[in-house]
């Protein structure tokens, strides 16, 4: 589905992705960790088409095509789904509004009609029971005077509607306490499927309980220095990933 | 005298003989005042840049047409009745003259008295004279004085004491010839307890022209009166809209102003505040190509525990200039004065300007006053992380720009109103309808 080969990456001609290797199978989820600087949120935000990252070499193939080719909403047309570490409040644009929006440029996309108007409201209410928000947040401008676990589940409510191929989580735990973690891990697992693959990047071990990763990676100067099971992850939390940092010069 | 601006000689040439046809001829006191006007016309032409009050807007397009008075009241129903309210008893200035037959105000209750002014000056002149030029005091600049000299007609409101008008009162400003002067004067007055809501629509079938409408508005105590003007006036017009209010103990008076047209506009609304009267001035301009629309407002707290809000928001692009002038002078007698003041824009091109001018003059010593000003551009964040759900750019902008102005069409409690505005607004920034 995904197939990243030797990207290398720069913002202001200062490199931060030094030849990233990475593939990812339909249904697999695969977490990425790494220290501070490492370069994991410049990942997620290359995926998603984000201006101001200058690609210097390498490629992404996503089910065969140039991702890279793509305008970000044509990415997010073709099924990649960001969500967001820090989420944008848009006063004035209500989220039914924007979730409708984007469901409807999606639809056209695929050349099918835009949905009707009370099959939304089903299919965006059971979503919204499924996060355990309230129905009013729909009729609330996004993200606007939301908390931070509300804005991360928010995040997971657009993935739930639009039921994207490939869902990039990015940092989704930070900042959540124990209760919110469990609500949009229970999000994220109920989205899981034999098509639809995950990247989730995290600087904590904690959020890989909640969601059962099939392959971890550490990601550390640009580069992914070694890549393992869920058990990985839990040496990580042991011994930090000091001793993994000297791999990768 | 000389006029200071050479410019005005064509208008004062041309004055003669249209005052010959100005109504209240055989009344003294008019042409007194009139007189005054002149004079003040003839000395300072129209107002230039270097007047404090007018330093972001020039008038000089007034100058390079000499606009006329016309008596046409040619106008095409059918375009015309696409800007008419439905639920609303309704009058119609044709090119500045009360038009009877194109008003709607035969289910006009009695509490309520409408009439042209030219009406009211050949049958109760008295009427007028009690209430010309005495909103206007503290605002007086050469654009006044022209008005004064110039007015060929208007509507007189009364709303007798304690009278609630149900409906809503449309005054249709309307121009349907080439460079017509359309001069009205207009005087609202609403005794102790009552309550009016008017709604003023400035449209233009021909696309140069000027007009130049001055309301006087009286509010008695405790009345209530919300204006919601609506300047969608042709492309290359001249626009110049002032209303003055005189608010009694008590009052409440809210106005909510959207500039959308016009090549030049100025709009002025200035209100005296008595002891525990409200006063909330609401606004959005969008301002696109070359146009520039200047609000100046002012509110004078008088007298003390009135309370004043204002919020302006605009939305400029290409070349198109914003003026935002907030002033609030609050006399060392006006204690507990509670005041706010904010002004918001947002520019969508380089080559767009806003000049915003927040002025707070605090002459008494317990007031609680606060302002504040932003000028910004749309946030790239929040276009990209619409993009990253499927919407496009050029949608993603719209959608932005759509929201950011129509916080103040929200605030809109008329519904047909509300959805005229709209779609005015989906016009400008076609979002995505849902």
């Amino acid at each position: 589905m995904l197939s990243i080969k030797n990207l290398h990456v720069s913002i202001n001609d200062k490199p931060i992705l030094k030849g990233l290797t990475l593939d990812i199978n339909p249904g697999e989820v695969h977490a990425i960790m790494g220290p501070n600087g490492a370069g994991k949120s410049t990942l997620s935000h290359v995926l998603s088409g984000k201006p101001g990252y200058e690609v210097t070499a390498g490629s992404v193939s996503y089910n065969g095509k140039d991702l890279l080719e793509m305008a970000p909403e044509i990415r997010a047309r073709e099924g990649v789904f960001l969500a967001f570490q820090y989420p944008v409040e848009i006063p004035g644009v209500s989220n039914i509004y924007l979730l409708k929006a984007a469901l409807n440029a999606m639809r056209k996309h695929q050349g099918l009609p835009e949905v009707d108007a009370m099959d939304f409201l089903t299919i965006v209410k059971s979503k919204v029971k499924l996060l355990q928000m309230d129905e009013k947040f729909l009729y609330r401008a996004v993200n606007e005077g939301f908390s931070g676990g509300e804005k991360k589940r928010n995040e997971i409510l657009q993935a739930a509607v639009l039921e994207p191929n490939l869902c990039i989580l990015d940092e989704t735990d930070s900042g959540l306490d124990i209760d919110a973690l469990r609500i949009v891990s229970d999000g994220v697992n109920s989205l899981r499927s034999a098509e639809r693959s995950f990247l989730m990047i995290t600087h904590y071990q904690r959020l890989l309980d909640y969601i059962k990763p099939d392959v971890v990676h550490v990601l550390a100067d640009g580069k992914i220095v070694k890549s393992g099971g869920p058990e990985l992850a839990l040496e990580l939390e042991e011994k930090g990933y000091s001793w993994l940092e000297g791999q990768a010069a | 005298m000389m006029a200071a601006d050479q410019s005005a000689y064509a208008y004062l040439a041309a004055y003669p003989e249209i005052a010959a046809n100005l109504p209240g001829s055989e009344s003294a006191w008019l042409q007194q005042f009139r007189t005054e006007g002149l004079s003040v016309f003839e000395a300072h032409g129209f107002p230039n840049l270097r007047d404090e009050e007018w330093r972001y807007t020039n008038l000089s397009l007034l100058n390079k047409t000499l606009f006329t008075p016309t008596a046409s009241q040619e106008v095409a129903a059918e375009w015309l009745n696409a800007f008419r309210l439905e639920n609303a008893y309704s009058v119609v200035l044709i090119n500045g003259h009360f038009s009877a037959g194109l008003s709607q105000l035969s289910e006009l209750p009695a509490e309520v008295a409408v009439h042209s002014v030219a009406e009211i000056l050949r049958d109760n002149p008295q009427r007028l004279q009690n209430h010309l030029g005495q909103a206007v005091g503290n605002a007086e600049h050469s654009l006044l004085a022209f008005n004064s000299a110039w007015f060929a007609d208007g509507v007189m409101i009364d709303v007798a004491a304690n009278y609630q008008l149900s409906k809503p009162l449309q005054i249709l400003h309307v121009v349907t010839s080439a460079e017509a002067l359309a001069a009205t004067r207009n005087i609202w007055v609403l005794q102790a307890g009552a309550e009016a809501e008017i709604i003023e629509t400035y449209i233009g079938s021909e696309s140069s022209y000027f007009s130049a409408a001055v309301n006087e508005c009286f509010l008695a105590a405790n009345a209530g009166l919300t204006v919601y003007k609506l300047q969608a006036d042709a492309d290359k017009s001249c626009h110049f809209g002032g209303t003055y209010v005189k608010q009694a103990r008590d009052s409440r008076f809210a106005h909510h102003n959207f500039a959308f047209g016009a090549l030049l506009a100025r709009s002025d609304i200035h209100s005296d505040l008595d002891v525990a009267s409200e006063c909330q001035l609401n606004g959005l301009y969008l301002g696109s190509n070359r146009q520039h629309i200047d609000n100046h407002t002012r509110i004078n707290h008088l007298k003390p525990h009135a309370i004043s809000r204002e919020f302006y928001k605009g939305v400029l692009d290409n070349r198109a200039r914003g003026v935002f002038q907030g002033r609030v002078v609050v006399v060392e007698d006006a204690q507990h004065t509670d005041s706010e003041m904010n002004n918001r824009n947002l520019l969508l091109s380089t080559d767009a300007e806003v000049d915003t001018k927040p002025q707070l003059e605090i002459y008494a010593d317990d007031v609680k006053c606060s302002h504040g000003v932003t000028v910004g551009q749309l946030e790239e964040k929040s276009v990209f992380y619409l993009q990253s759900r499927g919407v496009d750019a050029e949608a993603a902008r719209n959608i932005l720009t759509f929201a950011f102005a129509n916080e103040m069409v929200d605030k809109v409690d008329n519904a047909e109103l509300k959805a005229m505005l709209l779609e005015q607004l989906l016009a400008r920034f076609p979002a995505i309808s849902l």
